[in-house]
């Protein structure tokens, strides 16, 4: 065991699940959604994203390539928050919601895409 | 130091500023986060928090210190609190980011990284034939200089980061890629372009015989139409080499040698060589020619060897003079002394002698065994070995009357193949040729020309090198003959400044020194010898029709489709 695949993992499964907490509840109601776990997400995305730099790999490529994903698919969803809530004058209604919690979907299945390889990597090495 | 994977620069990069950006990101959303949580003025008896939107704007202005005061609304005492701790932490966010990347700049590997990255997209880039000179010492430098000279684009390896170096130094018309590293590896000659079409020859030509040796397999295994030339001291690595089909072989000392002995049995013959083969533009000095008689060899190494066997085989008695004893089975006479001291010289019969040879591996003993000898007798014919370029002064000081550079002899020997591959089989028929035929054709051409060497080139009359050309003689065109056809274009009364040395057939035969009505043929290759400027004309002539038709006809077409029609229907 060593400590940088420890916080790998973590990062990965914590973008993952961040997302997960945002994206459940109904899709057009506001108060199922918190803006904290969106932000919670981007960041640790943001974080994850960053870890996987530099990795030569297949598997290494594939892992940037969907943290790039889901990173692109949250700031749109944060950019729709923040055009809804300052730029439209309409506040957080059914519609834009529905738009931010559906961009985060995306980002979810991206990030989920993320933990399998993991997973498959991990039971790849058979150690 | 090359790196085998090279292509990893921004990888490089990504994975040294994985730590700052994190870093980075996290003092970001922790400022963001505080200042959406802290709560602001109190408005209407309920305090204002920032929306997200509003904190990162903040935030992103502030960090990247450009502060644009307190938006939309002011901030509370707990929020400036907040904001004094993040504009502390964001300075040391950015300096710590900012400093690992300049620490990546500075990095020898990095900049390795970088240097040989750019070499290969400049290589890559190239889209003109090249040639590739491993080894950028003084022959290197010298055939560089040459090439260049004559608007040939060359890519250069030198293991020496000195060397490479002195490539930017250097005042050369085209920029030569240079790669610092090993030619013996064949990845690095893989980066340096062996294996593109454009490579056009790759020349051997470091100090190091193994290096050379390597390079030859490398050419031979990675890209056998890319002919090789290798500089080699060694009689068995040069055996080496050509048991797999190194195509030229260049060893300074035996070309030496055979040069030597050509001047002793055949002087114009010799001159004439030299006068074809120097480097363009030189003058050429014509020395007086090496007598028969006994002849002083000082330092029986490799060059010694060879030069007492050349000398043997046009039946000169050869005296050795060496520090050594004598191997066993020597067939020449041995003096065991000290060739830049008087008694050694007296004891092998300098004052008998009509020559003598200093050729030890250095440079001062070669100077002061040639003094010696001169003071001795002072009509002595005197070939000297220079073995470092930087010693041109004092040799040319001395003034003997055959000097041997190797560096120069072999940058002449590969110009010659690579440029003007056809020069060889005339070289050859001049070799084999007699005396008084060399003499009086040497006569004839430095009349004409000068002793200053001249230009050497060859025209192949094909689609690609003489359009014009190939397509009047295609369909059983007229005959052109060579003295219609070496014509200046701007007034064809004047004979062109150059001369046809060969004609080499479709067949393979050889015409050696045409006569002015002789018939050119499709697929002939020409060798001539000129001034540049005559080389430009007749490449004019040979490319363009309207050129070619005036020089053959001394009509003037008129060039547009327009104007040929209305000539025609008036014709």
């Amino acid at each position: 065991m060593n400590l940088e695949k420890v916080v790998f993992g973590f990062v990965i499964v914590l973008a993952a699940t961040l997302n997960f907490g945002f994206f459940v509840g109904d899709i057009d109601q506001t108060q199922h959604h918190d803006i904290y776990e969106l932000f919670a997400a981007i960041v640790v995305n943001l974080i994850a994203t960053v870890l996987k730099f530099g990795d030569r790999t297949q598997i290494g490529a594939i892992h940037l390539s969907t943290s790039l994903v889901a990173d692109l698919q949250l700031i749109a969803a944060a950019c729709v928050w923040a055009y809804a809530s300052h730029v439209a004058g309409v506040g957080m209604d059914a519609g834009y919601t529905a738009k931010v919690v559906s961009l985060s979907g995306g980002a979810l299945f991206a990030n989920v895409v993320s933990v399998i390889i993991l997973i498959a990597e991990t039971i790849m090495q058979r150690r | 130091m090359i790196q085998s994977q090279h292509r990893g620069i921004i990888f490089l990069v990504l994975r040294r500023m994985r730590a700052p950006l994190a870093v980075l990101i996290s003092i970001f959303a922790i400022a963001v986060l505080g200042l959406t949580v802290i709560p602001g003025i109190e408005v209407d008896g309920e305090a204002r928090r920032m929306s997200f939107f509003h904190a990162f704007y903040f935030i992103s202005y502030t960090a990247t210190t450009i502060g644009f005061g307190e938006v939309p609304i002011e901030f509370s005492e707990a929020q400036r609190m907040w904001v004094t701790v993040c504009i502390y932490l964001s300075v040391v966010g950015w300096a710590y980011a900012i400093g690992a990347l300049f620490a990546l700049m500075q990095d020898t590997a990095f900049r390795d990284a970088v240097r040989t990255e750019r070499f290969a997209r400049e290589v890559r880039r190239l889209a003109e034939p090249f040639y590739l000179v491993c080894g950028y010492g003084e022959t290197g430098r010298l055939v560089t200089r040459a090439l260049d000279h004559l608007g040939i684009r060359v890519v250069a390896v030198e293991i020496d980061p000195a060397k490479a170096a002195e490539l930017d130094l250097h005042s050369l018309w085209a920029d030569v890629p240079s790669v610092v590293g090993d030619a013996a590896k064949p990845q690095v000659l893989r980066l340096a372009g062996l294996e593109k079409p454009e490579c056009r020859g790759v020349m051997a030509l470091t100090n190091d015989d193994q290096t050379n040796l390597a390079v030859a397999i490398t050419a031979r295994l990675l890209a056998p139409q890319v002919p090789a030339l290798c500089r080699t001291r060694n009689v068995e690595i040069a055996a080496n080499m050509a048991s797999f089909g190194t195509r030229h072989i260049i060893n300074p000392f035996e070309k030496f040698g055979e040069y030597l002995a050509l001047a002793l049995h055949s002087p114009s013959a010799y001159h004439l060589l030299e006068w074809l083969t120097g480097i363009d533009g030189t003058e050429v000095e014509p020395h007086r020619d090496p007598p028969r008689g006994t002849w002083v060899l000082c330092g029986y190494g490799n060059f010694g060897r060879l030069l007492a066997n050349a000398l043997e085989h046009e039946q000169m008695p050869v005296v050795l003079i060496d520090r050594d004893p004598p191997p066993d089975g020597t067939p020449h006479r041995w003096v065991q002394g000290d060739g830049t001291c008087a008694p050694a010289l007296l004891e092998a019969g300098i004052r008998d002698a009509c020559g003598i040879v200093a050729c030890t591996g250095s440079d001062v003993d070669n100077l002061s065994i040639c003094v010696t000898a001169r003071e001795l007798k002072p009509d002595l014919f005197v070939v000297v070995r220079q073995n470092h370029f930087s010693n041109n002064p004092l040799f040319d000081a001395f003034e003997a009357d055959a000097r041997v550079v190797p560096s120069r002899i072999i940058a002449h020997e590969c110009l010659a193949i690579l440029t003007t591959p056809l020069l060889v089989p005339f070289l050859d028929e001049v070799k084999a040729a007699r005396e008084d035929w060399s003499a009086a054709l040497l006569a004839r051409l430095t009349e004409r020309f000068g002793w200053r060497v001249p230009h050497v080139w060859s025209v192949r009359v094909n689609a690609r090198q003489a359009p014009a050309l190939f397509a009047l003689l295609m369909p059983a065109g007229p005959d052109v003959t060579i003295d219609a056809l070496l014509r200046d274009h701007a007034r064809r009364d004047c004979a062109l400044h150059c001369e046809v040395l060969l004609i080499r057939r479709d067949d393979g035969s050889n015409c050696l020194l045409p006569k002015g009505d002789q018939a050119i043929r499709v697929g002939d290759e020409l060798l001539l010898v000129g001034d540049r400027q005559a080389r430009s004309h007749l490449s004019l002539t040979v490319e363009n029709p309207n050129t070619l038709d005036y020089v053959l006809g001394g009509r003037d077409l008129p060039g547009g489709w327009v104007w040929q029609r209305l000539s025609r229907r008036h014709g």
